[in-house]
């Protein structure tokens, strides 16, 4: 373990602006993508089955 | 080899066979990306010069890493493509270009926020930096044309061209360090000869390499099978699949 605190952990040195943006907008960008990557599944999805129901009521 | 070939062009192989492999590797993924990060945020030592702020070195080099191999992979996507007419090579292409922007984007945003307190600008414009955005333009232009086609059974050639004539440009950055003077620094990570890096600081970044090269390939593969049910929802295994 680098750090004696927790506080010395978020500081990281005076650096921790700079750590903590990287690392946040990093996490934030990857959650983001997978999420609306898993939404446009589910959109996919439910198209291509009212797709099929129409189809079977004509 | 060439049933191979063929199989696995085959939309609904590679449907089943993703299917089987993406739980697995996702848990696998996340596990390396959470130790690994874990690993280099508490328990790597700081650099001697950078302090800190080193750590960023973490996210920006392996994003960068996978944002030219996903190039490649795009790329040669796009040959198999344009040479065979093979549809699941045109799907795995624009999907790789998605990925690749935004680990492009990620790869420049945390150089930006390295670069603020190591070199005292957010941005330059030296052949590393300028380069990697050039790569960022390329990865959104091969976005933009597909979705300037109705259908993307007609922006495949289109694509594909781009992303071949583009390849030029990953040497360009891979070698921009030692070929012009730049505030970037050269490679620590060496293939050739021993890396420049502590051991101590070396195994986090490989176990995060690890994690980030598993998780594309998830990526990769997750929203490839999207695009093929897309395409393919009128055949009868994707009807099956669907309403199981």
């Amino acid at each position: 373990m680098q750090f004696d605190s927790w506080q010395a952990f978020v500081a990281m040195g005076g650096h921790g602006l700079y750590v903590w943006l990287a690392y946040g907008v990093a996490v934030l960008s990857l959650v983001a993508g997978a999420m609306v990557q898993i939404r446009r599944r589910k959109s996919v999805l439910r198209n291509i089955r009212q797709h099929y129901n129409n189809e079977s009521e004509v | 080899m060439w049933a191979w070939f063929h199989k696995l062009g085959s939309p609904r192989w590679f449907y089943r066979i993703s299917d089987l492999c993406l739980p697995w590797l996702t848990v696998a993924g996340l596990l390396f990306l959470v130790v690994g990060v874990v690993w280099g945020l508490l328990f790597a030592p700081p650099d001697y010069k950078q302090g800190n702020s080193f750590r960023i070195f973490y996210l920006h080099v392996p994003t960068a890493v996978i944002a030219l191999v996903g190039y490649y992979v795009m790329a040669i996507a796009g040959a198999v493509s344009l040479i065979w007419k093979m549809k699941l090579a045109d799907i795995v292409m624009k999907e790789a270009a998605v990925i690749g922007a935004l680990l492009t984007f990620l790869a420049l945003f945390t150089g930006a926020v390295w670069g603020k307190p190591t070199w005292g600008t957010w941005w330059v414009w030296d052949a590393r930096v300028t380069s990697m955005l050039i790569l960022l333009f390329l990865y959104i232009g091969v976005i933009a044309l597909n979705n300037a086609f109705t259908h993307p059974e007609q922006s495949g050639k289109a694509c594909a061209v781009l992303s071949l004539v583009g390849t030029v440009n990953i040497p360009i950055i891979y070698k921009s360090v030692d070929w012009w003077y730049s505030l970037h620094q050269p490679a620590t990570i060496k293939f050739t000869e021993r890396s420049t890096i502590h051991p101590d600081m070396f195994w986090p970044f490989v176990v995060i390499t690890v994690g980030f090269y598993v998780l594309y390939a998830v990526a990769l593969m997750f929203n490839t099978q999207t695009a093929i049910l897309e395409r393919e929802y009128r055949t009868q295994w994707v009807r099956d699949k669907v309403q199981q």
